[in-house]
C-alpha cells in the first residue's frame, strides 16, 4: 500500500532577482515497508524534497506547487501545529551530523526522553526508562550508563546511534535518513547501515535514504530514484538500476564510479561539465548540455517519466533512449 | 626506480593540556615510526580512518608541521625540522593541494592574481611574462584564460579544485601531496579531477602522495598503497597486491567494509567491532589488537616489526607471515 505519494512537487528559492526553481515537478512514491533510495549529486534537490514534506525547509525556500499525500492528507497544506504532530511520531529523521542535531548541554537519555514526553505524553520516569530501552535497541553498550552521558563524550558512531534512537522514539511509519553515514568512517558506516537495515525489518517501517553514494545505496534500497537538477530522471527497482541503467545520467554516473571489483582503470570515464545552478537551468532536459546522446529535440521540453516497454516499474525521463529501446 | 624522498622513523607528537584548568599534561602520538621511500614518478596513497595520522604524515614530510623525530631525505639533505628560511627554496619543489580549495584561495584575489603570486614570490619569471604563464597554467588544468579575471566565489567546486592544482603547479614542483583533494567533490566531477591529476603526472613527471579515505578511488590511481591505523603503518604494498590479497587483519576489515555498487553483493561481510581507540591513550603492543580477530597475548605486549613478506609488500603483524600464511588461525 502506498504510504507517501508526491505529485508534481516544485520548490523555489526566493532571491532578490526573483524565484529560482530548485525542485521542478518531482513525482515519487513510497510504499509501506519499502526502502527507497534517493540518489543525486549536491544541489539536485534530494534533501529539499524530503524536508519540504515536514515543514523543515530553510528560510526563503518554499514548496510552491504539487501535492504530498501521506495517510490521506496533503502534508504541504498542513498548519505548523499539525505538522508538529507528524514530525517524530509519523515521520522520523536522522541527519548527517549528529553533533549539530544533539543539544550539547542535555544528557543524551534526557534528550530522547524529552521527545517521548512531548509526543506520547509519557511521565518523565517512564520516558527515561523507554529511552534506555531505545539506546539498547540501537546497540549502545551499557545503555543505563550511556543515557547519562553528554553528547561530547560519545564518538561519532555512538552519536549517530543516539540520533537513530531519537528518530525511532515516536514509532514513526517512515524514517527519513539524510546522508546519515557521510561523516563517518567506512567501518563505522558499515555498522550503522547494518543497524538501520535490521531495525527497518524489525519495526516494519519505510525508510527513505537520501545519499550521493551509489555503492552504499546498492545494498540498502529496494527501489532507487535518481535525481538530477531537481527532477527525477530514473525510478526503478534497485537491480534494474544497476543491471540496466537507462537514463544517460544514471549510466554516466555508474560509469564514473570507481569500484573495488573488476579491473583497475587507468582513467575513469567522467561526465564533462557541471550540474546547472538553480535559476540557470537550460530549457528542456536539464542534463542535455552534458549528455552524450543529446538530440535537437532535447532542449524543447522537460522530459516526463515514462515506463520502459515490458517493465512498468522501471521509469525513465528520456524519450531519446526510450525510443532506442522500443 | 630512484627514491625522491627517503623517510625514516618519522614521528609527530602533540603535547596537550587536559582538564578544566589545563592541569593535566598529555601526549597525542599522531604519527609513530613512519618509514618508507617515495619513488620518483609514482603515486603513493595513504589510506585509513579519521585520526590514523595520514594527513599528519603529509604535513610532517613537507615540514609544514615540524616532526618530533625521524628524517626526511630530499636531494641528499635531511629536511625534517629545517627552519623556514632553509625550507623556502625547497617549497618550490614540494607542494600540497587541500580538500577544500575555498578555504585556501583568497576570496578577494582574482584567480589570475592567485596564480601569479607564487611565480612572483619564487622569482620564476620576469614580470612581463607572468600573464602568459598564468594562461598556460589555466590551460594545463583544463580552464580557459578568461577565468583569470574571475573570483573564487564565481567558480564551482570542481573549478576551484582545478585552480588549487594550478597554483601548486605554478612553481613547477616535483612532488605534490594531495590531502583529500577530491573528497569533497561529487562523483561526476571527482572523476574529472582524478583524470586531470593523472594527465599532469605524465606530462610533468610528478610524484604524488595521495591521502584519501575512499579505497575505491585509491585503487584506481595508485602504484603503491599504505594503510594506516592509529598513527602507524599497518601495511604497505603495490596497489594490485594490496587489493588482490590484503594481509593485515585491519586492511582486510577495511576493504570488507567498503560498500559495493552491486545490489546482489553478499551482506554478511566481516565487520569490525568497536571503534578506533583514542590516540591519547593508544592500546599497548599492536594498536589494533583490541579489535583484531587474530589477536593473541603477544599482540597485547609487543609492537609488531615492520617486515617484508612479499615483493615490496610490508606488513606489521605478529600473525601474518606472508600471502596466505599466518602463524596461527585465531585467538589462543
Amino acid at each position: 500500500m502506498t504510504l507517501l505519494e508526491i505529485k508534481g512537487l516544485t520548490i523555489d528559492i526566493a532571491r532578490d532577482s526573483g524565484p529560482a526553481r530548485v525542485v521542478d515537478g518531482i513525482d515519487l512514491s513510497v510504499t509501506e515497508g519499502e526502502s527507497l533510495g534517493i540518489v543525486g549529486e549536491s544541489g539536485c534537490g534530494k534533501s529539499l524534497t524530503m524536508m519540504s514534506l515536514v515543514g523543515l525547509l530553510p528560510n526563503r525556500i518554499r514548496a510552491t506547487g504539487g501535492k504530498a499525500l501521506f495517510g490521506g492528507r496533503d502534508l504541504l497544506k498542513l498548519s505548523a501545529k499539525e505538522l508538529r504532530k507528524v514530525r517524530g511520531s509519523e515521520i522520523g529523521f536522522i541527519f548527517q551530523d549528529p553533533m549539530t542535531s544533539l543539544n550539547p548541554v542535555i544528557r543524551v537519555g534526557d534528550q530522547i526522553a524529552e521527545a517521548l514526553v512531548y509526543q506520547k505524553g509519557m511521565t518523565k520516569a517512564a520516558a527515561k526508562a523507554q529511552a534506555v530501552e531505545l539506546l539498547a535497541l540501537v546497540g549502545i553498550p551499557a545503555p543505563e550508563e550511556r543515557a547519562n552521558a553528554w553528547p561530547h563524550e560519545l564518538s561519532g558512531g555512538m552519536r549517530q546511534r543516539v540520533m537513530i534512537a531519537m528518530g525511532l522514539a515516536g514509532n514513526p511509519k517512515m524514517l527519513i535518513a539524510d546522508e546519515p553515514t557521510t561523516a563517518l568512517d567506512v567501518t563505522i558506516q558499515a555498522q550503522i547501515v547494518d543497524l538501520v537495515r535490521e531495525l527497518k525489518d524489525r519495526l516494519k517501517m519505510s525508510v527513505v535514504w537520501i545519499t550521493h553514494d551509489l555503492a552504499l545505496i546498492a545494498g540498502l534500497a529496494d527501489r532507487i530514484a535518481v535525481l538530477y537538477a531537481g527532477t527525477v530522471v530514473e525510478d526503478a527497482p534497485v537491480e534494474a538500476i544497476f543491471d540496466r541503467p537507462t537514463h544517460p545520467y544514471t549510466r554516466a554516473l555508474l560509469g564514473s564510479l570507481p569500484t573495488l571489483a573488476g579491473a583497475a582503470m587507468e582513467r575513469l570515464p567522467s561526465i564533462p561539465g557541471t550540474p546547472p545552478e538553480p535559476g540557470r537551468r537550460p530549457p528542456g532536459c536539464p542534463f542535455a548540455p552534458r549528455c552524450g546522446f543529446v538530440q535537437p529535440s532535447c532542449s524543447q521540453s522537460v522530459p516526463k517519466l515514462q515506463a520502459m516497454p515490458g517493465d512498468r516499474r522501471h521509469k525513465v525521463a528520456c524519450p531519446v533512449v526510450l525510443e532506442g529501446v522500443a | 626506480m630512484t627514491a625522491l624522498l627517503e623517510i625514516r622513523g618519522l614521528a609527530k607528537r602533540y603535547d596537550i593540556r587536559l582538564g578544566a584548568f589545563g592541569e593535566k599534561q598529555a601526549v597525542v602520538r599522531a604519527l609513530d615510526d613512519f618509514t618508507a621511500d617515495i619513488i620518483e614518478g609514482e603515486t603513493l596513497s595513504l589510506v585509513g580512518e579519521s585520526g590514523c595520522g595520514k594527513s599528519t604524515t603529509g604535513f610532517a614530510i613537507l615540514n609544514l608541521q615540524r616532526p618530533s623525530a625521524g628524517s626526511v631525505r630530499y636531494k641528499g639533505q635531511d629536511i625534517a625540522g629545517l627552519d623556514e628560511d632553509a625550507m623556502r627554496p625547497l617549497r618550490r619543489d614540494l607542494q600540497i593541494v587541500f580538500q577544500d580549495p575555498y578555504s585556501t584561495l583568497n576570496p578577494r584575489m582574482t584567480i589570475g592574481e592567485a596564480l601569479a603570486e607564487p611565480i612572483r614570490f619564487h622569482g620564476l619569471a620576469p614580470k612581463a611574462e607572468i600573464p602568459a604563464r598564468v594562461t598556460r597554467l589555466l590551460e594545463d588544468v583544463g580552464m580557459t584564460p578568461r577565468f583569470a579575471n574571475r573570483y573564487p566565489h564565481e567558480l564551482s567546486g570542481g573549478q576551484r579544485q582545478r585552480v588549487a592544482i594550478a597554483r601548486a603547479l605554478a612553481c613547477q614542483p616535483r612532488f605534490i601531496v594531495c590531502d583529500e583533494a577530491i573528497s569533497a567533490l561529487d562523483v561526476s566531477v571527482q572523476a574529472q579531477i582524478l583524470n586531470l591529476l593523472l594527465d599532469l603526472q605524465q606530462k610533468y613527471g610528478l610524484t604524488y602522495l595521495f591521502i584519501a579515505h575512499d579505497l575505491a578511488v585509491v585503487r584506481h590511481i595508485s602504484d603503491r598503497v599504505g594503510v594506516m591505523y592509529l598513527g602507524r603503518l599497518a601495511e604497505l604494498a603495490p596497489s594490485s597486491a594490496l587489493f588482490a590479497e590484503p594481509l593485515h587483519p585491519y586492511t582486510r576489515a577495511l576493504l570488507s567494509a567498503v560498500p559495493e555498487p552491486n545490489p546482489r553483493a553478499p551482506r554478511n561481510r566481516q565487520r569490525l567491532v568497536g571503534e578506533v581507540p583514542s590516540p591519547l591513550n593508544p592500546p599497548t603492543g599492536c594498536r589494533f589488537h583490541p579489535r583484531c580477530p587474530l589477536a593473541r597475548d603477544i599482540c597485547k605486549t609487543s609492537v609488531p616489526d615492520w617486515r617484508e613478506v612479499g615483493p615490496s609488500h610490508h606488513v606489521a603483524c605478529h600473525a601474518v607471515t606472508g600471502p596466505g600464511r599466518t602463524n596461527w588461525e585465531g585467538p589462543a
